[in-house]
């Protein structure tokens, strides 16, 4: 008879060692399902792993995609995961990332061809504020009247999208688009443009940003009174109150720098790899971040690894579809199957399992 | 025996060999599309007219396609792996690849590039696209005379060009047979999304249009329809002739397929060039599906019309046409000249409600 035993402390050595199975277990169902649909699974598996790394043809371009792709991940996930530590659902981060993006790019357009070094820095400033202010909607919102921040943040990401469908057709309309929608490139305005830092690394100013993120993100919650205040609100909120730590501040600071973060992530990609705002610009990096933040166990350094795993895929999918001609909806499917591995392998940190006969005793 | 065996291997190794030869001659084409192939409209006909080519160049050509990849930062990267991969020819398939295509294109000067709908070109780089309008004439016609309430629903994607020259030319052509017409307009801000899509008709059918027209490409807009019932639609980019006889009683097919054999053919030969093209019901690029469901004089009218657009005889756009505010646009006889086609951003008069955002 196996039966499950409530842990009283979630394992640590489980926590840390399910991610690895999880995506185990997704390497072994994504095969089947390969299978099924008349593909050798190895060779699926390996594409998808294996080949964006060390392919000869390919590697030398996908590895700084990784960067490219997994940075604004990590950057947003690292936001959400201050909040998810306190228990605040900060689920519009798609539409702050928008925000970001909008205001970021505003600014450097507005300033339209001129060669100034400040316009980047400018550019910088206004997508975290873009960011920050979207989600203080929801934080003030919850504050002062107690809404759900959920709903609030998540409705938000619909708001966002129609501005950015407006903004394109209209206020940063590319004057010489032919009337098309979509602003100016930022390719063809050096000094708004994110470039490289070191050429042929993938490494913009967003990746660096990530980097220095995940860093600060650390010493935060393990150096610092307002990191352990974010973790002791998650953790026990009673002990919190009684500890003096005011609710609406942890609520304020944590939707405050997801916000801030997913605007910064919009606006180095707005300036970089996208390269202009566009009607279809976001393409659900912030709803992704959700599963990276979790992947990553709400860990900064587990975000980073879960944000480049997360990059694997999609890349490492792209080329699956090119190669083995799988469709697109199988690779979707197989990113589905990790996140649904790693929460049902939350049960192992969770539950202790016990194979005894004397279990169903116990319980009666 | 030992000699069989020397035979047959050395048999097996020539074959082998002439394969590896064959494959190295082969032309390789990519195809990187917006959608999945499977949407049965837009998409769905860029794939076959890939099958097309296959079928055509059978051993000489290779095809690789990626669907589904989302118009931003990720079509760059998707286009380069496909060059990468060893393409020697590549089509983007959707208005949205036009800057990533620029940019691939400027790294790998040795693949040639076709996009879809767009206007950037260079010496690699070629512009292809369809007059979709003129089949919007043969529809506006239908359209008008089938009216009962005299409420035409229109589901448009986006604000540009392309898409508002479609509703013009529609209800140009309604009108010319049926003063009383009025146009609804819902924008989905999406070429697919079958939710969406199906909303937006659902809304049209509740204001009482009994005709519905689409410039989006799922089928969601005929289904709902077909449960309404005494509602006619068109298809869009493909047949849809699941829906026939009714409610889809004609439909716009682009045909890809010529084209893109052309254009292997070119690579093949050697004599690519780049260029920009936009051909219509003449050229066989825009086909109109099979009339089905109506009275069969409207039926021969519609025919008609189809084959006068494409011989050139008739232009969507003949005036006098004023555009919406009443300032003047085409004068009596007067047809529109393809710059003000490809740049129209305006409403013609007689239409309500306003372009967003503009």
């Amino acid at each position: 008879m196996i039966h499950l035993e409530k842990r009283p402390q979630p394992s640590k050595f489980w926590a840390g060692v399910t991610p690895i199975l999880a995506v185990i277990a997704t390497m072994v169902a994504g095969g089947i399902m390969f299978w099924m649909l008349g593909k050798d699974p190895i060779e699926a598996i390996r594409t998808i792993f294996w080949d964006p790394l060390f392919h000869e043809t390919f590697g030398p371009y996908s590895r700084p995609q990784l960067l490219v792709k997994a940075a604004p991940l990590i950057l947003i996930a690292i936001g959400l995961s201050l909040g998810f530590r306190a228990g605040i659902w900060n689920i519009g981060a798609e539409g702050q990332y928008i925000m970001g993006a909008i205001c970021g790019a505003g600014v450097g357009l507005a300033f339209y061809p001129s060669e100034s070094l400040l316009i980047f820095p400018a550019m910088v400033l206004a997508g975290a504020i873009g960011g920050w202010a979207w989600a203080m909607i929801p934080g003030l919102l919850k504050v002062k009247f107690g809404t759900n921040e959920i709903l609030v943040s998540l409705m938000l990401v619909y708001v966002a999208e129609n501005l950015l469908a407006s903004v394109s057709q209209g206020l940063l309309k590319n004057p010489e688009g032919m009337g098309f929608p979509g602003s100016r490139n930022f390719r063809d305005f050096p000094a708004a443009y994110n470039a490289e830092i070191i050429g042929g690394t993938g490494m913009h100013w967003g990746v660096a940003a990530a980097f220095v993120a995940v860093i600060f993100t650390y010493i935060l919650l393990t150096r610092h009174i307002l990191g352990f205040q974010v973790r002791l609100t998650g953790q026990a909120p009673r002990a919190a109150r009684f500890a003096g730590v005011k609710p609406s501040v942890v609520i304020l600071f944590c939707l405050g720098t997801s916000g801030a973060l997913a605007g910064l992530a919009g606006l180095f990609e707005v300036s970089g790899p996208a390269g202009q705002i566009s009607i279809d610009f976001n393409s659900g990096y912030g709803f992704t971040a959700i599963i990276v933040a979790f992947l990553g166990r709400l860990h900064p350094i587990g975000i980073l690894l879960a944000g480049l795993l997360m990059a694997l895929t999609y890349i490492g999918g792209e080329l699956a579809q090119l190669m083995l001609t799988l469709p697109a909806a199988a690779i979707q499917m197989f990113q589905g199957m990790l996140l649904f591995f790693l929460l049902a392998m939350d049960v192992l940190s969770h539950y202790r399992i016990r194979f005894n006969k004397t279990a169903a005793t116990v319980e009666g | 025996m030992r000699a069989v065996k020397t035979l047959l291997a050395s048999a097996a190794l020539a074959t082998g060999l002439s394969g590896a030869a064959m494959a190295q001659d082969k032309t390789k084409v990519g195809f990187i599309y917006v959608g999945p192939i499977g949407d049965g409209g837009y998409t769905y006909e860029h794939n076959q007219a890939r099958l097309a080519v296959e079928e055509h160049f059978g051993d000489k050509v290779e095809t690789v396609y990626q669907e589904s990849v989302p118009e931003g930062a990720d079509a760059e990267r998707a286009i380069t792996q496909m060059a990468l991969s060893g393409a020697d020819l590549i089509f983007t398939t959707s208005f949205g690849f036009m800057d990533p295509t620029v940019a691939v294109a400027e790294k790998f000067p040795d693949v040639k590039f076709e996009h879809a709908t767009g206007y950037k070109r260079a010496e690699n780089l070629s512009t292809y696209s369809a007059r979709f309008y003129e089949g919007r004439v043969v529809m506006g016609h239908i359209a008008g005379k089938m009216t009962k309430t005299n409420k035409i629903g229109y589901i448009a994607a986006f604000p540009i060009p392309e898409v508002i020259r479609g509703i013009n030319a529609t209800y140009l052509a309604a009108q010319k047979v049926n003063p009383d017409v009025e146009f609804s307009i819902i924008w989905a801000y999406t070429w697919f999304d079958p939710s969406k899509e199906a909303d937006a008709a659902q809304a049209l059918l509740e204001q009482g249009a009994d005709v519905i027209l689409q410039h989006t490409d799922s089928t969601a807009p005929q289904a709902a329809a077909e449960k309404a019932g005494n509602v006619i639609t068109f298809g869009q980019a493909s047949d849809m002739a699941e829906y026939k006889p009714r409610p889809r009683v004609t439909s716009i097919i682009d045909n890809w397929g010529p084209y893109y054999i052309d254009r292997v053919q070119a690579v093949m030969d050697g004599t690519w060039e780049s260029h920009d093209v936009w051909q219509g019901i003449g050229d066989g690029m825009v086909e109109i599906g099979e009339i089905t469901g109506l009275p069969e004089d409207l039926t021969k009218e519609a025919e008609d019309l189809r084959d006068r657009v494409g011989s050139g005889e008739l232009h969507a756009f003949t005036g006098p046409i004023n555009k919406q505010d009443g300032t003047p646009w085409l004068a009596e006889g007067e047809t529109a000249s393809d710059e003000d086609l490809l740049t129209m951003e305006f409403f013609v008069e007689g239409l309500t409600g306003e372009i967003p955002s503009n």
